[in-house]
């Protein structure tokens, strides 16, 4: 499957593609499979992302992994400090990352 | 074509600027363009005959054309220097040091935002190709 | 210290203003990405891995503790309570909105400090010695002819867009403690026979893909000359540096391929031009910026003593304090490399308690160093003690100074989008085992230092052992270098054949250094040895 993602604006926060919206988890994530680059222009341009790109993915356990150790990165946070990723409370989230 | 920005009371040159090679076979142009590739040193055994350099910017992010406004002016040119292409308002005083007073933008300029861009700074640092007292002579007066 | 007058204020509240109006420019939608993001660069913010970081300037790495309480309040109220120190002596927060930047930098200017040219394809930030003004070996403090090029280079028209980053170093000491000659420009100042001061100019160092060590091209530049030669070597670069490719766009391309004979034959005839333009300021200019960097009231000190009865205490001034110029007085190294912690990171709460200390124990100063390390520059030994049961109270107290556990880490793929493999669990790891096996002591001075991409902001090729993270398949790998020095003993570290993964880099370090403790002789450092004795040894150990 292919993940659409990129950055809010005003705020630098790591966003995908719902199908609708724009949300901060990866699991909100939808297939944008051949659209990737319609829905980029249209959302770029509206201000509401900023440097929107396709990445590749597969689900696991019915949520989208990006198939990229940098992209699973940024859907989550550093790995280095569990405390300020989006899942502070699961201590072996970093092996959904690496 | 966006209106170009003039900051000369002289009347514009009325015929086209050639390029460099072209201008240094013609013995009688008085309007030249310059690459960012080109030498700006060339010209200067015929400042007298020049009324018009265009600087051209292809993409404002290739600075070389800061330089070649700088080396005619250091020469004594005192003929109209535009800069022309991609050249964006966030960028035009620091044109205006370096010696350009004229403008060809690609984009027509917002006017507020170009008066802003010139009002700006109050102060600068360094000496350049334009008239400001730098810093450090205004502490050493 | 320096301190800004109306002039430096104005420049500095200027670009805060003119930053501001670019931001709303770009939420409005009137400036594309494209055209913003040179414009946001020149002003420290990067959009990163996880959100906006902005770089915030240190000059020459010095900083009051009035500033430093000031980076602590920015990192609670605009980041998450913490900052990374970089090492090119800046502090960087790693999650910034846009929206708030402006404001941010607001708050900066009223202790004067300013995130201007941290970033972009301009002249950044000088960086300098980290001891300057405290060295006991130092000829003169490097830091006023940082400060004149500091204000030469800030919103320079001509040089505001260059091929690439430009960045410069001075010194003023022939022991090298801000790797000089890895610079775009490295400044030595020097002495001639005549007992005048100048500068020799090292230019076309560096870093990154294509590490280079900055050839000499001029010994001397009298001092009322060197805002003028600095700006013949800017403009012959910004004329003639590559720019049909970003990878051979930095000066030090341009210097190897014309050969540093024809760069500086180009240098010195633009130069002799521009000494008839008149852009050099007065000596007296840098007369008055030099009053600024005075010694500060030192008192007399020489009865100091320094009690070794606690141990813990003794080892960590064995080896994180450093002689000064006075007696009595030493330079006082702050280890921001707990053993497991991330190089380099300080929280909100430590920053105040470092400034404190500043205020309290080294006149007000403090330093950062390129090693990701703060220092307090003129502390008494007799205030010694005290100080350090702070910085054992705070986490701050570890007593590695340059040895194997102070690694020098870029932020890797945790927090960088142009990485390709993560950096700081690999120095946590060899942190961790080296503390662990208690080696760390026997190994003496030894410069590990990882990059997690080719860029090398993590300095890998001038580390005595230098770590580079690379993307093998989607994989994280590890390619060993050894031999590499920042110092006034430059060199570029050599690759030592296949990489690792992440646990066989740290074992690969561990065996490297056995072959240093099996082979050396009396008094070699790692580096020694490695020179001594090639590479052979290190690759029979590592390859069979």
């Amino acid at each position: 499957m292919r993940l659409l993602t990129g950055n809010d604006l005003k705020t630098g926060a790591v966003t995908w593609w719902t199908g609708t919206d724009w949300s901060i988890h990866v699991e909100d994530a939808a297939d944008v499979t051949g659209h990737e680059d319609e829905i980029a222009r249209r959302e770029e341009a509206s201000r509401r992302v900023n440097g929107p790109y396709a990445v590749d993915a597969e689900l696991k356990d019915g949520v989208p992994r990006p198939s990229h150790i940098k992209e699973r990165v940024r859907s989550l946070g550093p790995t280095v400090r569990p405390d300020l990723t989006l899942k502070p409370a699961e201590p072996d989230i970093g092996n959904w990352v690496i | 074509m966006a209106e170009t920005l003039r900051y000369r009371d002289d009347e514009p040159v009325d015929h086209p600027a050639v390029t460099v090679d072209s201008f240094l076979d013609q013995s009688n142009a008085t309007a030249v363009r310059i690459e960012p590739g080109d030498d700006a040193r060339d010209l200067i055994p015929h400042l007298e005959r020049l009324a018009l350099v265009e600087v051209n910017f292809p993409a404002f992010g290739d600075g070389r054309g800061y330089s070649s406004a700088r080396v005619l002016r250091e020469a004594g040119y005192e003929g109209e220097l535009r800069a022309v292409g991609d050249v964006l308002v966030d960028y035009l005083a620091y044109m205006r040091r370096c010696g350009f007073d004229a403008f060809e933008p690609d984009q027509q300029f917002d006017r507020d935002d170009v008066e802003a861009a010139f009002e700006r700074w109050p102060e600068v640092y360094q000496a350049a190709a334009d008239e400001r007292t730098p810093i450090w002579a205004k502490r050493h007066a | 210290m320096y301190k800004y007058d109306q002039y430096d204020q104005a420049m500095v509240d200027t670009r805060v203003e003119e930053f501001r109006d670019q931001t709303r420019r770009r939420l409005e939608g009137k400036l594309t990405e494209a055209q913003f993001t040179p414009l946001r660069l020149k002003n420290g913010l990067y959009l990163q891995l996880h959100a906006y970081m902005l770089r915030v300037a240190i000059p020459y790495g010095t900083l009051d503790s009035r500033q430093m309480h000031a980076l602590a309040d920015i990192a609670d109220t605009y980041d998450r309570g913490y900052g990374h120190f970089t090492t090119r002596q800046n502090i960087q927060y790693n999650w910034i909105k846009l929206e708030e930047a402006p404001d941010l930098l607001a708050d900066l200017a009223k202790v004067e400090m300013h995130a201007i040219q941290t970033s972009g394809n301009c002249i950044r930030n000088i960086s300098s010695d980290h001891f300057a003004g405290a060295a006991a070996d130092e000829l003169v403090d490097p830091r006023p002819y940082a400060e004149l090029l500091r204000q030469w280079s800030s919103f320079h028209p001509e040089f505001n867009a260059l091929p690439r980053k430009f960045k410069i170093a001075v010194i003023a000491s022939e022991t090298d403690r801000a790797a000089m000659r890895l610079h775009d420009i490295g400044i030595n100042i020097v002495k001639n026979e005549a007992g005048e001061l100048g500068a020799a100019f090292y230019v076309g160092g560096g870093m990154g893909r294509t590490p280079m060590i900055a050839p000499c091209i001029n010994p001397f530049v009298p001092l009322d000359q060197l805002v003028t030669y600095a700006e013949a070597c800017l403009r012959v670069y910004n004329r003639y540096g590559r720019r049909d490719n970003k990878y051979k766009a930095r000066i030090k391309i341009l210097v190897h391929e014309l050969g540093a004979e024809e760069y500086t034959r180009q240098v010195e005839e633009e130069f002799a031009h521009l000494l008839g333009q008149g852009v050099e300021p007065p000596l007296a200019e840098l007369e008055r910026i030099r009053t600024y960097f005075e010694d500060p009231a030192f008192q007399d000190a020489s009865n100091d003593t320094i009690d070794r009865s606690d141990p813990d205490f003794a080892l960590w001034v064995d080896r994180n304090t450093v002689p000064h110029k006075r007696e009595g007085y030493v330079s006082a190294v702050i280890s921001l490399k707990p053993v497991g912690g991330i190089p380099g990171d300080a929280t909100a709460r430590q920053m105040h308690v470092m400034a404190e200390l500043a205020k309290s124990y080294s006149f007000d100063e403090l330093r950062v160093m390129h090693t990701q390390n703060i220092v307090l520059p003129h502390v008494r030994k007799a205030t010694l003690y005290t100080l350090w049961q702070t910085l054992e109270a705070e986490g701050l107290g570890s007593p590695n100074l340059d040895m194997i556990e102070d690694i020098i880490a870029c932020p890797g793929l945790d927090y960088c989008s142009l990485a390709n493999a993560r950096s700081i669990p690999v120095a946590q790891k060899i942190a961790e085992r080296f503390a662990s096996t208690g080696k760390t002591d026997a190994l003496g001075q030894l410069k590990l230092k990882i990059s997690g991409c080719i860029n090398a902001c993590g300095h890998h090729h001038a580390g005595h052992i230098g770590i580079l993270g690379v993307d093998r398949k989607g994989v994280e790998n590890y390619q060993l270098l050894l031999g590499g020095s920042e110092a006034e003993d430059v060199s570029l570290a050599k690759i030592t054949g296949p990489g690792f993964d992440e646990n066989g880099i740290v074992d690969a370090v561990e065996t490297v250094t056995d072959v240093y403790t099996r082979e050396r002789q009396d008094g070699e450092r790692f580096l020694d040895t490695y020179r001594r004795i090639g590479m052979d040894p290190f690759k029979e150990a590592l390859y069979g």
